[in-house]
């Protein structure tokens, strides 16, 4: 009977600390709804991977070595970047380029609100990361899981786990982080200004030429990261070419959310209590922040600046939705107008400037891996 | 605290804002082609 309980002498209290981090996670996937589709298996998985002597990671028993099935989950489908690369067919297929292609200025905006990036790069290089550590922990920034994943496990960061926990965590909390900074930037008559929305019409061409001219684009700028704007432009060319419809509805909904699903148990390889339980990941925490901030900070300000030398004047709150977490910053930019002026409806260039961001994310990615690489 | 790698990345935040600008503008350009040779065929 003893030897059936022997394994709780092995438990460690750090173990129970990522029991009750696990059991966080899958309360605000079910209660807060947040992000339900990773965070529920992220939890799991942190409590799973933390049980004394767990047979889901890699073990030695009595000196032979088992492999674990989270750690070969994360071999084949993480460490080869497969996953990500994956949901992003499933992204792409989701994601209406109409808007930003009936109003292409827009994506001035996605470039901009990528400035949270950098100024976070270089702020964790000054809290004493090393420049591969600092790159993939200021790419949280991208405010876009997959390509988080993808550069954090390109760099083979140690911190992987960490990251992606920030990534997705301030992806759901965009509601709550952005409209306090934006408040803060702007002033009430700048939130007020109104928007016409002509709604140019796009042709069923450039909807299906658009992808493959930004795959060819972003591969020559930088081949080493063709891969992720490629599938993400690869799920929208299956949306918008109209013969695959069937596999369109797939890959937003089924392929996506299984991909999610396994890659965040998988994950949970990364969040063994001595790899998570540390300084840094406080730090990578309070550093995601600062990159989402300064991200909504630099696209505000670029609208403002616009604003200077434009006759036709862009609400600032638009430069907010410049930055990836689609759909729910187009949503915070365009209640936010609502809350100034009843009349005022910014969601379609919210909604435009919000899927540059998913493009704008993907190449500053690209920028990172080719600076760092 | 490491100022000496914090000062080497200021180069690359500007070098990276640059080149995710020009990126931008390069597809910009691309969009507005395709929007203006493809309007007219469809209007026909």
């Amino acid at each position: 009977m003893g030897a059936i309980f022997s394994n709780v002498l092995n438990l460690q209290w750090q173990q129970v600390v990522m029991w009750i981090i696990g059991a966080i996670l899958i309360y605000l996937a079910i209660k807060k709804n947040m992000e339900p589709t990773l965070l529920l298996p992220m939890g799991f998985g942190a409590i799973l991977v933390n049980l004394p002597m767990s047979g889901a990671i890699t073990q030695i028993y009595d000196g032979v070595k088992e492999i674990g099935v989270i750690d070969l989950l994360f071999d084949s489908g993480i460490a080869n970047e497969l996953f990500p690369l994956l949901l992003f067919i499933g992204i792409g297929a989701m994601i209406d380029f109409g808007p930003l292609l009936s109003n292409p200025k827009l994506m001035l905006f996605g470039a901009a609100a990528q400035f949270g990036i950098f100024f976070t790069l270089s702020l964790a290089a000054l809290a004493g990361f090393d420049i591969k550590d600092a790159a993939s922990i200021a790419i949280i920034g991208a405010a876009d899981g997959p390509t988080s994943i993808f550069v954090a496990n390109y760099f083979q960061s140690n911190y992987l786990g960490a990251i992606i926990v920030a990534a997705y965590s301030y992806m759901a909390l965009v509601p709550i982080v952005q409209p306090p900074v934006i408040k803060l930037i702007t002033t009430k008559k700048e939130r007020m200004i109104r928007m016409n929305y002509t709604g140019t019409k796009v042709s069923k061409t450039t909807r299906i030429l658009f992808p493959v001219v930004v795959t060819i684009i972003a591969g020559i700028v930088s081949p080493r990261s063709v891969a992720l704007v490629g599938f993400l432009m690869f799920g929208n060319l299956i949306r918008e070419c109209g013969v695959l419809g069937s596999l369109s509805e797939t890959a937003q909904n089924v392929l996506a959310n299984l991909i999610t699903l396994l890659l965040g148990i998988t994950v949970a390889a990364r969040m063994t209590a001595e790899a998570f339980l540390n300084i840094h990941t406080l730090m990578i925490l309070g550093l995601g922040l600062v990159a989402f901030i300064f991200d909504t900070v630099g696209g505000v300000l670029f609208a403002k600046l616009l604003n200077l030398f434009s006759k036709n004047k862009v609400n600032p709150m638009i430069g907010a939705a410049g930055i990836s977490a689609f759909p729910m910053s187009a949503r915070v930019v365009h209640k936010m107008g609502l809350a100034e002026d009843d009349q005022n409806f910014l969601l379609m260039h919210a909604v435009g400037a919000n899927v540059s961001g998913q493009i704008a994310s993907v190449i500053a990615g690209g920028m990172i891996l080719t600076f760092f690489g | 605290m490491n100022f000496e790698l914090f000062l080497s990345t200021l180069p690359i935040m500007a070098k990276g804002l640059a080149g995710i600008f020009l990126v931008t503008l390069v597809i910009i350009l691309c969009i507005t082609l395709l929007n203006k040779l493809t309007s007219g065929k469809e209007d026909k």
